[in-house]
């Protein structure tokens, strides 16, 4: 296949939280020949179950301003949040559907001389590394295989939900996710509980955080029902922000010690693809900062020099 | 705060958990442990000798329309069946119901609904919306109803300082300290990305649409309120 090419949307936890995992996926891309390009002034996505429950034609319309920065430059826009897929790939496709909302955007729109025309798709990092490299080309760059490392997965809602509308993915049986996962050569573990939100979603986390950290509570004892795991994979940073931090976040409310990494999938192709932790920073995910501790080298099955 | 429990609720989960657990045996301690579950959970509970029933003789249909309108235009569809709030995650840990908040909506209750601050506890994982056998799109149903709580005032504190973070810097989560920078460039990479936190003209037209939209002044009309 020839290079593709994506317009990069960042967002806001990627690359003022978790840079590590902007970082990784340049590294990723790069070593499977798929372009990233800067968006230059693209703003918050707005965040769906913010900004979508305030005013939806706000949302739309901020959402829109960001989709046409990628139809002007004509190339799709990829993003490794789920919350920024939802709103980016929502917007996009109610704007293609909705008449009276693309009307009312577009009228919103023109204050700042620009106008949805809904030419360019959105594509999350999961659908991209899948449709794009295909996992047998993702599986020949594996050259540090996570064997015998065990892998549960949080595969969030908003890159496969609403089902019917993304039309992707069971979303009570997924598979996609975790065959791109796998190709880590990680052992995968179920858990009953592993297709529950983080929490974090909604304007929750912002409304009400320890309700929101029951959610991260369940998930993780649920695991630790079902034996256990060396590391936990997801494909969004604010699902990871809520699992990692959130740790340390725990500890402070309910005094429940959960040791646990968290890595985007981006993160775990990186490693796999045989980077050094230390090229994207793995180290720098805020439960290792502000715990002053580091990934559980041993577990994941990386041998680091001491420094 | 005092826990109210009536001799009715006691009664109704008396008899739940008689046919929940039919192997277990009915002894005086069971009564005992019900009552403790109870007092444990009793700022959720609710009854009809709690709170005086709502008159409905009319069902008023105005506010159905509105959320139809406001991005909820599957509500009418609604048979009551509870798939929605047996789904929920949000519903399993507060008194956030789905299936409640739906049928209150369709009788009219606009206050009850916009008013109640558990309509911020669905954290919109879409689960009902997958599940609903009616195709309600129960989560698209709670955020119209939230526009038009936000419409009529009812916002939260800390959502509206996050909504003025995105007017103000462009980003709900902004890069609002040195040691973000440092964190960035710790990784190998530029100091401030290529997004709003580089482009202030990007935050210029954040404010412009704000403005047209009307968002500005929903945000500072709240603020005002809360002082």
């Amino acid at each position: 296949m020839a290079n593709k090419s994506f317009y990069h949307f960042l967002g806001c936890i990627i690359p003022h939280r978790y840079p590590s995992v902007e970082k990784a996926v340049k590294l990723v891309f790069n070593d499977l020949g798929m372009g990233l390009l800067d968006m230059d002034g693209a703003t918050c996505c707005p965040a769906p179950g913010v900004f979508g429950s305030f005013d939806r034609v706000t949302w739309a319309t901020i959402a829109a301003r960001n989709l046409t920065i990628a139809e002007a430059g004509g190339h799709p826009i990829t993003t490794g949040c789920n919350g920024c897929f939802a709103s980016l790939w929502d917007a996009n496709h109610e704007l293609k559907h909705d008449d009276e909302l693309r009307d009312a955007v577009n009228e919103n729109l023109a204050v700042v001389d620009r106008e949805f025309k809904g030419t360019i798709e959105v594509w999350h990092y999961v659908d991209a590394l899948v449709e794009i490299a295909g996992l047998s080309k993702i599986r020949e760059k594996v050259i540090r295989p996570f064997t015998g490392v065990r892998m549960a997965l949080h595969p969030g809602c908003h890159w496969m939900r609403p089902k019917n509308i993304k039309q992707k993915d069971d979303s009570e049986r997924p598979h996609i996710f975790r065959e791109l996962c796998e190709t880590s050569g990680a052992t995968y573990v179920p858990y009953k509980d592993e297709l529950i939100c983080c929490g974090a979603g909604g304007a929750v986390r912002t409304a009400d955080v320890k309700i929101a950290l029951e959610f991260t509570m369940q998930k993780f004892d649920s695991l630790n029902a079902a034996g256990g795991a060396d590391m936990m994979i997801t494909p969004c940073p604010f699902c990871e922000l809520q699992l990692d931090m959130g740790q340390v976040e725990i500890q402070k409310y309910f005094e429940k010690e959960y040791t646990l990494d968290i890595l985007h999938v981006v993160e775990l192709l990186a490693l796999a693809f045989g980077h050094e932790p230390d090229e994207f920073g793995l180290a720098t995910h805020l439960q290792y900062m502000q715990r002053k501790t580091a990934p559980a080298w041993e577990k994941l099955g990386i041998k680091m020099e001491e420094s | 705060m005092s826990c109210l429990i009536t001799k009715s609720s006691i009664e109704f989960a008396y008899i739940t958990y008689s046919r929940n657990r039919i192997l277990r045996p009915f002894g005086n301690g069971f009564k005992d442990e019900i009552q403790a579950h109870l007092r444990s959970r009793c700022i959720i509970l609710t009854s009809a000798e709690d709170k005086t029933a709502i008159d409905i003789d009319t069902p008023d249909d105005s506010f159905v329309q509105m959320i139809k309108k406001t991005g909820g235009p599957n509500i009418q569809n609604c048979y009551q069946c509870g798939t929605c709030s047996g789904s929920c995650p949000a519903g399993a840990r507060t008194n956030y119901l789905v299936r409640g908040i739906i049928r209150k909506a369709l009788l009219g209750l606009k206050e009850q609904c916009i008013s109640a601050p558990e309509l911020w506890y669905c954290t919109t994982c879409y689960t009902c919306t997958d599940r609903c056998p009616q195709d309600v799109k129960p989560t698209d149903v709670i955020k119209a109803i939230r526009n038009i709580a936000v419409a009529e005032g009812y916002m939260l504190e800390p959502h509206q300082k996050t909504a003025l973070k995105v007017l103000e810097a462009g980003h709900a989560v902004p890069l609002d300290k040195e040691s973000w920078e440092n964190l960035r460039e710790k990784v190998g990479l530029e100091r401030v990305p290529p997004n709003a936190s580089r482009y202030s003209e990007a935050i210029e037209e954040i404010k412009k649409i704000a403005k047209k939209t009307g968002f500005d002044k929903l945000i500072e009309e709240k603020k005002q309120k809360e002082e």
